[in-house]
């Protein structure tokens, strides 16, 4: 695709060139050279070079707070989607952060000789079938467990999420050879890995027989649902938890204990301003007795980023992001940070493990999973 | 068909480790050619990234080579590789891959023989495991 393709793809020339989205920018207002309005006039310009190797194009979190403001409707994310595409055949990539695992791990699972081991964090408790209509997604989730220093959270949101559907009286198909959904290859510029992704698990989900699939990670959700279908058919009703759960509250409601804390609501960026979905996650908190939900400053369309996507160019900038959205949080006066991305949790935990002298603000705060807090309030005693 | 030979990346810490395959080869110990071996200044800084990569590439066999814990030129070293291999292994094994294909060894400078005895060894136990699920055709 040549930048000309991109521009036309993503009505880039309907730039008023107003700047809106360098002001609304999270990256931009830390890195004042980063301006998501002189990347679009440098394509316009047809300055191709300045686009594909300027190291900034990686640092552009997608996290569609400029296209949601545009008044041009440009498409920026999909715009910088596209360019890293360019950028990569041209040999530049972004600096991947935790060692560049997650993008190797990805770019071996594309491969079709694999066959992993990845159920093995399943426990007795927890009841999946092969006979199911409906499949759960479980995502990157067991390789996290393994790759960051610190609790990452994401197999503990999975374990929630089957506890959830088993207690909804749901035994989900659960794919023991299921790959990485390619979010990440994509939104790198990747695109061939991505493809071979998808071509595979579109195969087994067609072998599987499944009608419905239920996501708890937003960037599988989205994956699936917006570029799945440019390049494979899915033919699967597909829902991401929170949704699913806000349904079956609605319908004949869950029997939930009490839970005694004030919690604030992260926005997700997938699950918000790509999706839509900003009710559905507050509904559910909303139907557990006893607790408190108060809004950061930002919050729905106006969510902040968690600083970093498809982990990568993560630098002082993202952490200052983070910083400041734990800081937004705090000063809720809420006990925890809810959110319904294993992502997002694993850049806040992570800004939270700067310890020691230059440990700067105290951004401290307990961070959970939007699953884990529905788990804990079903029924078996021990929530707090 | 020819007999499967397994390709192996080793990287060598240059205090140690490649020093020791230095004095097999000039102590003139055979070993299988299988190996190729990758001087780094010390194990520690063989990144998880390095690993992935080197099996991405398609190696059967990757091994990090180090000074035994204690001896390291720079203190520590040794033991971050430990950590790295440790962790990486838990990943490795999510992916389907065997435990063997990812070695972590300390060979002294002194240890010339134990350098070419250990890589005996590796290529007979990946001979025995048979290729990678993502080997290509290496340039030999």
């Amino acid at each position: 695709m040549s930048l000309e393709d991109i521009i036309q793809e993503t009505k880039t020339f309907y730039c008023l060139d107003c700047g809106k989205c360098t002001g609304l920018c999270p990256v931009s207002r830390y890195n004042p050279a980063y301006s998501p309005r002189v990347m679009l006039e440098n394509a316009l310009f047809g300055f191709q070079d300045d686009l594909t190797y300027n190291h900034d194009l990686f640092s552009c979190l997608t996290c569609y707070a400029c296209s949601s403001k545009c008044p041009g409707d440009v498409d920026y994310p999909l715009f910088i989607q596209k360019a890293r595409a360019l950028a990569l055949d041209a040999g530049q990539h972004g600096d991947c952060a935790h060692s560049g695992t997650v993008q190797s791990l990805a770019r071996l699972m594309s491969n079709p000789g694999v066959s992993q081991n990845r159920l093995e964090w399943l426990s007795d408790g927890l009841r999946i079938s092969t006979q199911s209509d409906t499949m759960f997604f479980v995502g990157c989730a067991p390789y996290f467990e393994h790759i960051f220093d610190f609790d990452s959270g994401a197999i503990d949101a999975v374990k929630a999420s089957l506890k959830i559907l088993n207690h909804c009286g749901i035994e989900p198909v659960v794919l023991p050879n299921e790959r990485c959904c390619g979010h990440d290859m994509l939104w790198t510029g990747d695109v061939e890995t991505f493809r071979r992704l998808a071509e595979h698990n579109a195969a087994i989900i067609k072998e599987a027989g499944v009608k419905k699939i239920i996501f708890s990670c937003p960037e599988g959700y989205r994956t699936f649902k917006e570029d799945y279908p440019k390049y494979v058919d899915i033919d699967c009703e597909l829902q991401h938890i929170s949704e699913f759960l806000a349904d079956r509250i609605a319908e004949n409601g869950l029997d939930f204990s009490e839970v005694k804390r004030k919690v604030t609501y992260h926005d997700p960026c997938r699950l918000g301003r790509h999706l839509g979905i900003y009710e559905q996650p507050r509904k559910v908190i909303a139907a557990l007795p006893g607790i408190e939900l108060v809004e950061m400053e930002h919050n729905k369309e106006e969510s902040l980023c968690c600083g970093t996507s498809a982990f990568v160019n993560c630098d002082s900038c993202s952490k200052q992001i983070r910083v400041d959205r734990l800081l937004e949080a705090k000063a809720t006066g809420a006990d925890t940070l809810i959110t319904s991305c294993p992502k997002c949790q694993i850049h806040f935990r992570c800004a939270m493990t700067n310890k020691g002298e230059e440990k700067g603000p105290d951004v401290e705060i307990e961070v959970m999973d939007l699953v884990n807090l529905v788990a804990n309030a079903l029924g078996d005693g021990h929530n707090e | 068909m020819s007999e499967f030979e397994p390709s192996i990346l080793c990287f060598a810490c240059n205090w140690c480790s490649y020093a020791a395959a230095d004095i097999a080869g000039t102590s003139r110990i055979h070993y299988p050619p299988n190996v190729r071996l990758l001087r780094v200044m010390c194990s520690g800084m063989v990144d998880a990234e390095y690993v992935m990569k080197a099996l991405e590439a398609g190696f059967d066999g990757v091994m990090v080579a180090g000074c035994h814990i204690g001896d390291c030129h720079y203190i520590s070293g040794n033991i971050k590789a430990q950590e790295m291999v440790t962790r990486l292994k838990k990943l490795l094994h999510i992916l389907g891959l065997e435990d063997e294909r990812l070695m972590l060894k300390w060979i002294a400078t002194s240890e010339g023989p134990i350098f070419a005895e250990t890589i005996k060894e590796y290529v007979e136990q990946l001979k025995k495991l048979g290729p990678s699920p993502f080997r290509k055709e290496l340039v030999t």
